[in-house]
């Protein structure tokens, strides 16, 4: 194999703030004083333990009205998912289009593959390892478009505001649905991208 | 193989390092606990804070939308529509309906749900404000110990909603009228209430119309209080001129009931909750005071009874006593011909104390009572007689009188409607006995009577020749005696005949001798004593020289 070799094979390690190399036996960078550490510490658990928790969180974010609103005396209000609906229905279908993408495929392209990357590391499987990666810094790219939610329903929420004309207010649905973006974005930085070519190190070991 | 952080980390700094790890991973782990814990908290409050789910069902979902509309009770959102299906066989739409929690009085078996939308009526308009923001649904909490998860729903508000206080009282009438739900009623021309629903009577033969009195005004509905229909305009043409009588210009439009006691009603209880009363038709009616239960009976009659209407009056001695409800021909196989069936109703109680002091005889009052009443008036020659009320138009009416001189009927007590027997008209009694005159003159021997007349004429015409050829010379000759004796008697009348001369003469005669009787008493006048002592001069008066005049008399006695 003509892989160059890999850092904990020469004992060094990487700060992860300054990008520094040391070796692996320092706790501190010598140059920012940053802890080192070989991996990103405690990084399958603290995943995990995000992922779950936007999970559980993504059910109520969906469940629960994100926007209330009120047009001459008659109130309504919508989930991220009869939105979509109503305005696919209203025939906008590129608007619907562009929040069901946002709203829902992201968070669960998120879920998705975060949990295969997590359980494939778990098993240390050498599968697709390029496209893995790949797909990692796709949804690390893709993360943050979901906000685009949130942002919308801050915005109108703030903008449209004409008393007994009509009024918009944010429900608590949409606090779920951020916490979700943010939570899944929060798993997506936990995880260690490194740890999926480590299994290739212990296989060559092992071979 | 064994080459990962945890063994470096173990072999370098020991132990301790290892446990932070741990005390680590189980603080990330909190993160997802708390968040299930929230989640499920959610969860619990919001399967606590449910409430009730029921069903609802419309004529039409009309501005009914699932997770939209809500079910308001004073304004106050209390649930909200999550489901709108049809029923299986499709005819209504039935609203599925998630109640808050705390709101389980919606839930009693007389709890009412009907669509709040814009309406315009003649007693108002209502829902200006579902306008704009659409419908939503009414709701009215019931007060029954039963619940129930299923509910028809009202097509229009209730008229009366929870909690108001007042009273309901039954109406019957004949027909609704011009009357609707939310009609006003009227108390002295003061609205105190409305109609709150109507519904046909079980067999179809009146309407019941439930009224709601609002408090305070409930206490004014006695028991002898009168209900009548105020709707419209009542305009009646009378002796003393045109009147006009209305209660509002709203009962005018929708309709209106009013009600009041009578004035000799003064120790009236206020009437109990759910009383019934009879709905008039108008004031007259109801301030007359009550008919009492009316009875059918029927009358057949033998003769044609053109102008007899339904509704002719039937009269008992000139008493009107009920009116006529139907005229109907029938066909009697044993004389072939066609009577006619008139029934009618009658109202004993409008005889008055006569019913009474009647009833008072034969017992309490009772049907059985009324009947006997019947046949005793019947055995004492009560019949039913068709007579002329309007000689111009001919209307007919019903009369019962006493006819000593009727034929005696078997009056069967037993049967329903009471058959009271009838006697011809009047009018047709005056036809018979016109008839019987014709007859009569038909049979007068007119042709021998004509023989005789004849006889006595031919024989009256010879007398008259007898008495032209022999009387009337001889009358003739008797005038003419008589005119020459007239003609003698004139003659000696004449003015120079000696008789006339002579009587002039006497007359003379006789006219002096009343004057000296004047001048004897005028002198006897003057001189009473004369009488005794005779005249003073001793001379005779004048008069009494021969061959005086009256000129000389006048002139003579000067003193």
């Amino acid at each position: 194999m003509s892989s160059p070799p890999f850092a904990s094979e020469l004992d060094l390690q990487l700060c992860h703030d300054c990008g520094q190399v040391c070796q692996s036996g320092a706790i501190e960078c010598p140059r920012c004083d940053a802890l080192l550490h070989h991996r990103k510490p405690d990084s399958l658990a603290r995943t995990w333990a995000l992922l779950i928790t936007a999970l559980i969180l993504y059910v109520p974010a969906n469940l629960l009205p994100v926007m209330y609103t009120d047009m001459f005396g008659s109130g309504s209000e919508n989930t991220i998912l009869s939105g979509v609906i109503e305005f696919w229905r209203d025939g906008s279908w590129d608007i619907a289009v562009i929040i069901f993408i946002a709203s829902v495929v992201v968070p669960c392209a998120k879920f998705l593959v975060l949990g295969v990357l997590l359980v494939t590391v778990q098993r240390r499987s050498r599968w697709a390892m390029r496209e893995r990666a790949r797909l990692y810094r796709f949804i690390e790219t893709i993360g943050y478009w979901s906000m685009l939610d949130v942002l919308v329903v801050a915005l109108v929420a703030a903008l449209v505001q004409f008393r007994a004309l009509s009024t918009i207010e944010p429900r608590l649905g949409i606090l779920f649905f951020g916490l979700v973006v943010v939570l899944t974005m929060i798993a997506a930085m936990t995880f260690d991208p490194r740890l999926i070519w480590d299994a290739e190190i212990n296989d060559d070991r092992h071979a | 193989m064994t080459d990962t952080p945890e063994h470096n980390a173990a072999s370098s700094a020991g132990h301790p390092e290892i446990r932070q790890r741990r005390v680590r991973i189980s603080l990330i782990w909190l993160v997802p606990i708390v968040a299930a814990l929230v989640g499920l908290s959610m969860v619990v409050q919001s399967w606590l804070s449910a409430g009730p789910q029921i069903t609802v069902s419309f004529e039409t979902a009309e501005g009914l939308e699932a997770n939209k509309t809500e079910v308001k009770y004073k304004n106050v959102v209390i649930g909200r529509v999550t489901g709108i299906n049809l029923t299986e066989d499709q005819t209504r739409v039935v609203a599925t309906i998630d109640l808050d929690q705390g709101t389980e009085p919606f839930t009693r078996e007389d709890a009412h749900f009907w669509v709040v939308r814009p309406r315009i009526g003649a007693s108002g308009v209502s829902g200006i404000g579902t306008l704009l923001s659409g419908a939503y649904i009414g709701a009215d909490p019931g007060q029954a110990t039963e619940t129930r998860r299923e509910f028809l729903g009202l097509e229009a508000p209730p008229a009366v909603t929870f909690g108001v206080e007042g009273k309901r009282f039954t109406l019957r009438t004949g027909d609704l009228g011009s009357l609707g739900i939310g009609s006003p009623l009227y108390f002295r021309r003061i609205p105190v209430g409305q109609v709150v629903s109507y519904t046909l009577t079980g067999d179809g033969k009146g309407v019941e119309v439930q009224v709601f009195v609002n408090a305070p005004y409930d206490e004014f509905v006695t028991d002898d209080t009168r209900f009548w229909n105020a709707s419209g305009v009542d305009v009646s043409v009378a002796a003393d001129g045109l009147k006009v009588n209305t209660e509002s210009l709203s009962a005018i439009l929708a309709g209106g009931i009013a009600f009041r006691a009578p004035n000799y009603s003064p120790n009236a209880m206020s009437a109990e909750e759910g009383r019934e009363f009879t709905l008039y038709n108008n004031v007259r009616q109801a301030m007359a005071p009550s008919d009492g239960p009316p009875h059918f009976v029927q009358m057949r009659f033998d003769q044609t009874l053109r102008g007899l209407n339904v509704d002719a009056p039937v009269e008992f001695l000139g008493v009107p006593i009920g009116q006529v409800v139907s005229v109907k021909l029938d066909y009697d196989e044993q004389s072939q011909s066609f009577p006619v069936v008139v029934g009618a109703v009658v109202y004993p109680n409008r005889l008055g104390d006569a019913y009474d002091k009647l009833l008072e005889r034969l017992g309490s009052d009772s049907e059985q009572d009324t009947v006997r009443l019947f046949q005793l008036l019947v055995e004492r020659g009560l019949r039913a007689q068709a007579k002329t009320g309007n000689l111009l138009t001919g209307q007919l009416y019903i009369s019962l009188d006493f006819d000593r001189k009727a034929p005696a009927v078997v009056f069967d007590a037993n049967a329903r409607p009471l058959t009271i027997p009838t006697i011809a008209g009047r009018f047709d009694k005056l036809q018979d006995q016109l008839q019987e005159i014709v007859d009569k003159l038909s049979r007068l021997p007119i042709e021998s009577l004509v023989d005789n007349l004849d006889g006595s004429l031919s024989e009256l015409r010879s007398t008259l020749k007898q008495v032209n050829a022999d009387v009337l010379p001889q009358l003739q000759r008797t005038l003419e005696q008589s005119e020459q004796t007239l003609q003698n008697a004139n003659q000696s009348l004449a003015p120079d005949s000696p008789e006339r001369q002579e009587l002039g003469d006497t007359l003379r005669e006789v006219q002096r001798a009343v004057r000296s009787v004047r001048v004897l008493s005028d002198y006897l006048g003057r001189h009473p004593e004369a009488l005794l002592r005779g005249r003073n001069d001793g001379a005779a008066p004048g008069s009494f020289e021969g061959g005086a005049t009256s000129r000389e008399l006048n002139s003579e006695p000067q003193p």
